[in-house]
């Protein structure tokens, strides 16, 4: 099973990354203050597009002004 | 609030070629689909045409399906939503284009060779290495637009949803360079540097994780976005949200071997392969009622909104399948249910239920938006879309389930002398009746996905591509 002697190294160093990782964003301060982080995605500056029931149209939006295209 | 000379836009180009394109292929891999699923009821359907045949046919199916409509679906989303929730444009602007371009190239190179028979062998990897080594540039490519655009955010939090993108284009990568490993010996012909059950074993890691990450990870970002963007409200736990990540990417890993149950992999391998697929559920469970949980004191929205429906919808399938997923993985089960329709009906519970389903709820989003539009063209027809394809689905897996629990005991079934009660081809015809019904349920799916391609073209054709200027956060850096 040699295959194995390459998935189970790879595996585990996945894992180790992952948990690398996971340590980076509890220790940098990605997890502190997730009951606002699930709210912002709604917040008018984060949206281009009203969400329903909102005035139709926002403010973050503009016409296609010549030469800025992309 | 805006101070700059130059304003900052978002980079929608390659958002609105994915998009689109994804509809295009999402019609050519199910229509192929349609024409296999006809070829197993009506085998002398095209005539015996050698590149029309099931066998080439089949590849071109799952190839279209998964990494054509699949993988523009998830070019698509995660371009719109890391820049969206990072608050800025993409980065290398030129290098998401050359992704757009280089995953049609890919594509179109995948629908020419596999009719003409070059495949490597392997499920979910058949293209042969030159084109492997397109994608491998091209998912180098994506990741450096993807890591970039995250590496250069306005907002400090990382939005769940960009874990769940991150953890499948790293894991994509990975798994394709280590599985099409192959020595190159002509043009279009190589071997795998693996062989035997080695082979197999890399092959259904890369498999396994390819049904995580590749048609997991990447859609689950979709619904942390997109339902709660759709129904106006912030998904019901962000706290459980991250657990679901965490646990779900280290406890994928290692399902693999349940893919070769009762084979020459060691039996303990099996079994971990199996331990694993059942812990899985638990992540698996906790994400999908997250995302249905959202809805939460506002069901009502399901009666009015068909683009939710497609949403909510589609993660009912994703728990019936992740749930018929760990229980097919043990091995008593698995050893009724291996090589029978059973599978081809779980894949597609998933398949149609889960990733199509949320595929199509997320560009009936993204559409109108890329087209400077609010809405879709017709919303009775998006309720019409969801009808069709969800009847067709039904039909689809009731048959396949039906079929392969029938398979299974046929061919297990066994007279007091020891001999066999049913030959195989007893089981085949036995089996007619529901590859014809799986082919009406799949037709009904097609049409479906037909009914959104014209109302993506009135939608495209009334509208007109629209620049959207990154707003400037107001709490940016905390």
């Amino acid at each position: 099973m040699e295959s194995l002697w390459l998935l189970i190294p790879l595996s585990v160093g996945v894992a180790l990354a992952i948990v690398g990782v996971f340590a980076w964003a509890l220790f940098g301060g990605q997890f502190d203050e997730l009951d606002a982080e699930g709210t912002r995605i709604l917040d008018p500056v984060d949206a281009d597009q009203p969400a329903p029931g909102s005035p139709p149209e926002q403010s973050s939006r503009m016409d296609t002004p010549a030469g800025t295209g992309r | 609030m805006s101070g700059s000379a130059a304003v900052e836009v978002f980079d929608d180009g390659a958002v609105r070629g994915f998009t689109i394109a994804a509809v295009v292929w999402g019609v050519v891999g199910m229509l192929v689909g349609v024409i296999i699923a006809a070829q197993l009821a009506w085998p002398e359907l095209l005539g015996g045409i050698p590149w029309l045949s099931y066998g080439r046919l089949r590849p071109l199916h799952t190839n279209a399906v998964i990494f054509a409509f699949g993988g523009c679906t998830l070019f698509a989303s995660s371009y719109y939503v890391v820049q969206r929730t990072s608050q800025v444009t993409l980065f290398a602007p030129w290098l998401a284009k050359f992704t757009f371009w280089g995953w049609q190239a890919v594509i179109v190179a995948a629908a020419v060779s596999l009719p003409l028979g070059f495949t490597q062998g392997k499920e979910y990897a058949e293209l042969e290495w030159p084109i492997d080594l397109l994608i491998a540039v091209v998912w180098v490519s994506y990741a450096i637009v993807f890591f970039g655009t995250i590496a250069t955010r306005r907002v400090r939090h990382i939005y769940v949803a960009n874990w769940f993108f991150g953890a499948f284009i790293l894991t994509v990568a990975l798994l394709h360079i280590v599985n099409s490993a192959a020595l190159p010996v002509g043009a279009m012909k190589s071997y795998s540097v693996y062989a035997g059950v080695q082979d197999a074993m890399v092959q259904w890691w890369y498999g396994h994780n390819a049904v995580g990450f590749f048609l997991t990870a990447g859609f689950l970002g979709m619904m942390y976005y997109f339902i709660p963007k759709q129904a106006g409200r912030p998904v019901y736990s962000y706290r459980l949200s991250i657990v679901h990540f965490w646990a779900l990417i280290f406890t994928y890993m290692w399902a693999g071997p349940h893919h070769l149950h009762y084979t020459a992999l060691p039996d303990w391998a099996q079994s971990v392969g199996m331990v694993f697929s059942l812990v899985l559920l638990a992540p698996s469970w906790g994400g999908m009622i997250n995302g249905v949980m959202t809805l939460s004191g506002a069901w009502h929205k399901l009666r009015d909104d068909p683009i939710l429906r497609f949403l909510i919808v589609s993660l009912s399938f994703y728990g019936m399948s992740t749930f018929e997923g760990p229980m097919m993985s043990i091995k008593t089960v698995n050893a009724l249910s291996h090589y029978t329709d059973w599978t081809v009906g779980h894949v597609h519970s998933g398949a149609l239920g889960w990733v199509g389903l949320i595929s199509m709820g997320t560009l009936y989003w993204l559409v109108p938006r890329m087209f400077g539009r609010t809405t879709m063209y017709s919303i009775p027809a998006i309720s019409l879309h969801f009808w069709i394809a969800t009847i067709g689905i039904v039909l689809y897996i009731a048959a396949m389930w039906i079929a392969g629990v029938m398979q299974g005991l046929m061919w297990r079934a066994v007279n007091p002398d020891g001999t066999l009660v049913f030959s195989f081809v007893e089981s085949v015809k036995a089996t007619w009746p529901f590859y014809v019904t799986r082919f009406v349920g799949g037709a009904l799916y097609l049409t479906g996905m037909l009914v959104m391609a014209w109302n993506v073209w009135k939608t495209a054709m009334s509208g007109r591509p629209e620049v959207v200027r990154v707003p400037l956060p107001q709490t940016a850096t905390a």
